[in-house]
């Protein structure tokens, strides 16, 4: 019988199995933050156990609320930043280098096909693009992940995705992972990997994919995967060069973690896509969607495009092909945080900083930002945002706001008017 | 050290509650588990409820309906309840990362069918709701009024052990 990419790494990294079911898995990196990771630091302190497993498997950013913005987010930031100096922590990104950590680990890369990855972070699934089994845990596992370098989980089943046919233009991965989330509900694929297959995949580029995976866990899901192949390869080369002799060799090795043909699914959803349409969220749930057009003319006070979902240059290049030459609506606030430095000088190269600030946009240094409303562009009681982020929970981006989820493109074309707008209508 | 598990419950009837509900992010910034405490549940969405109400403040149990804790990983969430005592949440089912930081805690995130969960939720009608936890025999006893009633779970052999050895870091300590 055939493994999945999810059995293959499970198999291959099984340190320990305490208890039938209870699989405790050798990590590849355990990545940290300074919302999460502080109160862990604290507690080895205390325990005296103030160690690390393996100073070049963790990964450490601030990136929460960067710069700090008062006295308490400036002591998470320095019992994260004395830590990484402590433990001489060589990937340690501080302000004027950091940015957003499921955007800024993986351009560095350190991610890689087969890899086990953990962070105190829900949205760490978003690494499972680069073939990864990649899971957010709280505080507790990452402790004990940073003094030992291993995780327990109940070994997950996974949900298969077929993404067939083909995008339609204006269409992207946001509009398909809000679709996916909407057909499963947010718990439909609890305790189970979301693997991303199909034609669709295949021709998404990684930041695409990345966006995909990233909300996987809206649905419950404990990871996000898609197969290793050569835009994999072609993304990490860079970084791997020296390992294999070109890129036909990567591209063997990492194959061996593509799920077998004759692999077991819990469950398969087949979609096609080719009559998919731009999507929005309604609520204060993930799977609460709706097309754009449904909600189009609903007024909007503030414009948000960043975060780990969709602050890549992919996306802002959606979003200023829309705004290029045209200023956003008088009463709208537009905020776009480049998700990484690299993303911003990228972004700054190709002009599309310049369209932003002319379009009348306010642009951030990389950091999480109003995404979860603990930072800059929190809502005030009553207001509505068009957001590229990936929660509308009641009071995410500030207590009594409200938020709708949506592309890039789509909060482009929202900013433009101040209403939710569908960016094809203002062609 | 093994926790104090059952007592007074307070019933939080809607499904997909998550953790910026149970403690809002905007409090992620305190860097004790203490200073918590009087933000538990502020941002909780249901009709009728109160954060501030003195049944929340006297319960030591959380009995709610599916998918409890999504959202983020944050173990604030469960750290919110330990510091107010409550270390035993029944649900119909949880969101896989905050059941682990139950357990990973030393506490218990116990799943019953929603035929039980209807019936603990219809209890509330004969007064005050008090349950008693027995472990190692998998029973809880919820008390009424006159009324009394058991329900019978399950919980892995794993799950008993992060509970027995205090949480998880005591368990990998002693053995990895
Ligand atoms: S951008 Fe938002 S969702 Fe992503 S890691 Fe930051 S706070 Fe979390």
């Amino acid at each position: 019988m055939g493994k999945t990419l999810a059995e293959k790494i499970f198999a291959s990294h099984l340190r320990d199995e305490p208890f039938t079911g209870a699989k405790v898995l050798n990590l590849d990196r355990v990545l940290c933050h300074e919302i999460t990771t502080p109160v862990a630091i604290a507690d080895l302190v205390w325990r005296e156990k103030d160690r690390v497993f393996d100073r070049d498997k963790l990964k450490v950013v601030i990136d929460h609320v960067t710069p700090s913005k008062d006295t308490k987010t400036a002591t998470q930031a320095k019992i994260l930043r004395d830590w990484a100096r402590r433990h001489e922590i060589p990937d340690f990104f501080d302000i004027g280098r950091n940015g957003v950590c499921h955007a800024i680990f993986p351009e560095k890369g350190f991610i890689r096909p087969g890899f086990t990855v953990i962070m105190g972070d829900s949205h760490t699934c978003t690494h499972g693009a680069f073939g990864a089994f990649a899971a957010g845990v709280g505080t507790t596992d990452l402790e004990v992940g940073i003094l030992k370098g291993v995780c327990a989980f109940r070994e997950p089943q996974t949900l298969r995705v077929n993404l067939n046919g083909s995008l339609p233009a204006g269409v992207y991965a946001k509009d398909v992972i809000l679709h996916v989330i909407g057909q499963l509900g947010v718990n439909g694929a609890t305790d189970r990997v979301v693997e991303f297959r199909g034609e669709v995949v295949d021709a998404m580029n990684m930041d695409a994919r990345m966006t995909l995976c990233n909300m996987a866990v809206e649905a419950g899901g404990t990871s996000g995967v898609c197969m290793p192949d050569m835009t994999t390869v072609d993304y990490l080369w860079e970084f791997i060069k020296d390992e294999f002799t070109d890129k036909a060799a990567a591209l063997a090795d990492y194959s061996q973690w593509v799920s077998d043909a004759d692999a077991v699914y819990a469950s398969v959803l087949d979609i096609d896509v080719s009559n998919l349409t731009p999507m929005i969220t309604y609520g204060y749930k993930p799977d609460c969607v709706k097309p754009v057009a449904e909600l189009a003319g609903t007024k909007v006070d503030q414009v948000y495009i960043g975060s780990c979902t969709n602050g890549r240059l992919e996306d802002l290049r959606q979003a200023a092909a829309v705004l290029k030459g045209k200023v956003i609506a008088d009463s709208v606030r537009g905020i776009v945080s480049p998700a990484t430095p690299k993303i911003f000088q990228d972004a700054l190269a190709e002009g599309i900083i310049q369209v932003f600030m002319d379009s009348g946009f306010c642009v951030t240094n990389p950091t999480c930002g109003a995404c979860l409303g603990m930072s800059n562009g929190v809502l005030a009681e009553g207001e509505v945002a068009a957001s590229t982020t990936n929660r509308n929970f009641n009071g995410r981006m500030g207590k009594g706001g409200m938020v709708h989820l949506m592309s890039p493109e789509s909060a482009a074309a929202t900013a433009l008017t101040g209403v939710i707008t569908e960016a094809s209508s203002l062609k | 050290m093994q926790k104090k598990f059952g007592g007074s419950a307070i019933f939080l009837d809607r499904s997909d509650i998550n953790t910026d509900e149970i403690i809002p992010a905007k409090y992620l910034t305190e860097v004790t588990k203490e200073a918590l405490k009087p933000y538990i549940l502020e941002d909780l969405k249901i009709d009728g409820f109160d954060p501030k109400s003195d049944e929340l403040k006297k319960a030591t149990v959380v009995v709610t309906r599916e998918n409890f804790g999504c959202g983020s990983s944050r173990e604030h969430a469960p750290w919110v309840f330990e510091v107010n005592d409550v270390h035993t949440v029944i649900a119909e089912s949880y969101a896989r990362i905050f059941r682990q930081n139950m357990f990973n805690g030393g506490m218990l995130a116990i799943e019953l069918p929603k035929g039980d969960i209807d019936q603990l939720i219809a209890l509330q009608q004969q007064g005050e709701v008090d349950i008693d936890v027995d472990l190692p025999a998998g029973v809880l006893t919820a008390k009424a009024g006159s009324e009394n009633k058991q329900f019978s779970f399950e919980i892995s052999e794993f799950d008993k052990a992060l509970v027995e050895a205090g949480g998880w870091v005591e368990f990998a300590d002693a053995r990895y």
